[in-house]
């Protein structure tokens, strides 16, 4: 197990970048610590994946360096890294049992069979695998398959570090859903630094201690679920957390304070020096109808079974709300009120001046 | 002019993958089909399509009796969960090609390629070849494709699953829109009881080759008429428990008790009530006390999945705000039971049932 350290870490796949966007990755620094749970949460083509590879040895970074314990791993080619990885795909060997499958990674180090033996049960009863350990892998569903994957990553006790790339993107919902939750709680019961690309924020918020929200090759934010939800600090992580995501409105700016549709909007954060494009940034679920406020219309409505979500029409844009059940929505004509602790002033995307205790 | 589904099965072998089923989709209408991988979605559509011919029964569509009526005659378009594209046109041409086949004159392919472009917020590419496109991209110029001609039935099965999180958001609002005023059958498979709901319209819930329920997609997830139906349309997954109801009053094992809806007869009940009306924080006094052990609780920073064993069995809670507990420790959790349903012994639904009402 180890302490992962980015040290100005940068990545282009072209030989002299010059434009901001020849960079696959812009730089970066990290510090994660033993034994973590992390995320690395972006859309399709954000770099996450030039990370994971860059940390698992399949790429060797352009620029900075990938310390492991303090020692610079940058130029360690896989297999020197003691890194096990879970794919998207699950790579099991089909004509071996669950437990040959198992014991592979030790067997493959010269491990006694006494110990590959032990481990293998334990692993084995984490998963849920202790009944199938002696029937062959090929009849296996794609979530026991990825059971198997996910054991083959935690039968070494000598791994610095497992890696998943969307290991749960195959899987059917229902099953994604306990499959989720065991991989939370293998690590609670292991502590091995796990480090989980994904797309998908459900995933990433409930899995991570700390997630790294990237977008085109740069860290927008690095926090806690509770942080990304409560204080984004650019319109990207708003928006790309939450579902629907937060809600970003033009604004102008008077004294400091925020103005929207011709409103005046109270806020968690001042923008004393207001140049660019200013925006007033407030989630689904801090905005309520009130009896004075934004003046709006009530469009379309619709019904996710726990919340409701509602659209509502100002001069400034579309609000979208989250109501909850048996909550009566008004018809027509309405007046919206954003919760001033959950509304926020951001400038060219970026939040406002600072908050108090920020 | 509608889509008959009259008793068709589909064997293959000796396997069953669809047991008889009769089904009416109206015409513009949207429906969707609910259930895991497996419970029979892909081989329903393929039928409908005319791509598989049904071992029993008949498939009738507006008033005619089309079973054994080649794909090519039927005016039906499809799309995958793989988005297929003709990879050496360019995605003008892509769209274009089921109004070429159709021989349109070239004014009126120019007006509807150009019109499904912009729905699809695809017009600035429509020089490009589809790998030049992004995922969501080449899916949009897919759908396009389908969309462009005035097909009788419109297929899609689990069209966003590929799609990054976000994407398959902004597409699930629009789609509906497309459809909207069309009279075509819109037919949409998916996993996810949450995008069936988001989709509105109709839902059929399949389970292992049969149809547990089928009706507005509100209705059946508001009042499931079969337990079945009640798992098939809940994300995460609906707790289950066995209880006894004696006048008026429903036990637990002896141990938790509360009142039953009024008209309820006397024996033995499975109710099911779903995480998100059972939570770590009392709401009401007549809450029932579920006393469990924390397996594990996910934080999302905005609601918190506490998974806990009670009474035997696995339990889920879903609650807004962060409620962190650690693995292994005992906790109380509050369950509204005027939100569950009672299934009889047969799994069908005999009484309870959700209100929840907006708009």
């Amino acid at each position: 197990m180890a302490r992962i350290t980015l040290d100005r870490l940068k990545h282009a796949y072209m030989r002299e970048p010059r434009a901001e966007a020849d960079w696959a990755l812009k730089q970066l620094d990290l510090e994660w610590e033993d034994g973590g749970a992390y995320a690395l949460l972006g859309p399709s083509g954000c770099g996450k994946t030039t990370l994971l590879n860059i940390i698992s040895g399949l790429l060797v970074p352009s620029h900075g360096r990938v310390l492991f314990d303090g020692k610079d791993v940058s130029a360690l080619p896989p297999e020197q890294r003691q890194i096990a990885q879970v794919f998207q795909f699950p790579v099991v060997y089909d004509t071996m049992t669950v437990y040959d499958n198992l014991a592979f990674p030790l067997r493959n180090r010269g491990v006694d069979e006494a110990t590959v033996d032990k481990r293998v049960r334990e692993v084995a009863a984490m998963n849920d695998l202790t009944a199938m350990l002696d029937k062959r892998a090929r009849g296996l569903t794609a979530d026991g398959k990825q059971k198997i994957s996910l054991g083959r990553g935690l039968v070494r006790t000598d791994v610095n570090a497992i890696l998943f790339d969307e290991p749960l993107t195959v899987i059917d919902p229902h099953l994604k859903f306990q499959l989720r939750s065991k991989l939370k709680e293998l690590h609670q019961r292991v502590a091995t630094t796990m480090i989980y690309v994904t797309h998908d924020q459900t995933e990433a918020l409930t899995f991570a201690d700390k997630v790294v929200v990237m977008n085109t090759g740069e860290v927008m934010q690095v926090g806690t679920p509770e942080e990304l939800f409560d204080q984004p600090r650019h319109t990207f992580v708003g928006h790309f957390i939450g579902s629907p995501g937060m809600n970003v409105l033009p604004c102008e700016i008077a004294g400091g304070s925020a103005v929207v549709a011709g409103c005046k909007v109270a806020t968690a954060n001042k923008a004393p020096d207001a140049s660019g494009q200013t925006e007033v940034g407030v989630r689904p679920e801090f905005v309520s109808f009130a009896s004075k406020g934004i003046p709006a219309r009530v469009g379309k409505v619709s019904d996710a079974g726990r919340f409701f979500i509602v659209e509502a029409d100002c001069d400034a844009g579309r609000v979208r709300m989250l109501l909850g059940e048996g909550q009566q929505v008004p018809a027509g004509s309405v007046h919206l009120a954003f919760d001033p602790k959950a509304t926020r002033i951001y400038v060219d995307g970026w939040l406002a001046g600072r908050e108090a205790g920020a | 002019m509608a889509l008959e589904l009259k008793e068709v099965s589909k064997k293959v072998g000796a396997q069953t993958h669809i047991h008889p089923i009769s089904l009416t989709l109206e015409p513009g209408s949207f429906n969707t089909l609910l259930g895991t991988t497996l419970a029979g979605k892909t081989t329903l559509m393929q039928l409908m399509a005319g791509l598989e011919q049904p071992t029993t029964g008949e498939v009738w569509f507006n008033g005619r009796n089309v079973t054994g009526v080649a794909v090519q005659k039927r005016n039906v378009s499809m799309v995958y969960q793989q988005f297929i594209n003709y990879p050496n046109m360019s995605v003008y041409e892509n769209i274009a090609s089921p109004l070429r086949v159709a021989r349109l004159a070239e004014g009126e392919i120019k007006l509807r390629v150009g019109r499904m472009a912009e729905l699809m917020k695809i017009s600035a590419m429509l020089d490009r070849r589809p790998s030049e496109l992004s995922g969501g991209q080449q899916q949009r110029c897919a759908m396009a494709r389908a969309l462009v001609k005035d097909s009788d039935l419109i297929l899609l099965d689990e069209p966003l699953a590929n799609l990054d999180f976000k994407l398959r958001e902004e597409l699930r609002d629009e789609l509906p829109k497309l459809f909207a005023g069309r009279d075509c059958v819109v037919v949409y498979a998916t996993t996810e009881p949450t995008e069936a709901l988001l989709l509105g319209g109709f839902a059929a819930a399949l389970h292992e080759g049969r149809i547990a329920d089928f009706g507005p997609t509100v209705s059946i997830y508001r009042r499931p008429s079969s337990l079945t139906s009640a798992k098939v349309f809940s994300e995460p997954p609906i707790n289950t428990a066995r209880v006894s109801v004696r006048g008026g009053k429903a036990s637990l094992e002896d141990t938790v008790s509360w009142s039953a809806p009024k008209g309820l007869a006397d024996g033995t009940y499975v109710v099911g009530i779903r995480p998100y009306h059972v939570s770590p924080v009392r709401q009401s006094k007549t809450d029932a006390v579920i006393n469990g052990i924390v397996k594990v609780a996910e934080l999302s920073g905005s609601e918190s999945i506490i998974h806990f064993t009670a009474f035997g069995d696995d339990w889920v809670s879903l609650s807004h705000g962060v409620h962190p507990f650690d693995a292994g420790v005992p906790a109380s959790l509050y369950a509204d039971m005027s939100r569950c349903f009672y299934f009889d012994t047969a799994g069908r639904l005999a009484g309870g049932g959700e209100a929840g009402k907006a708009g």
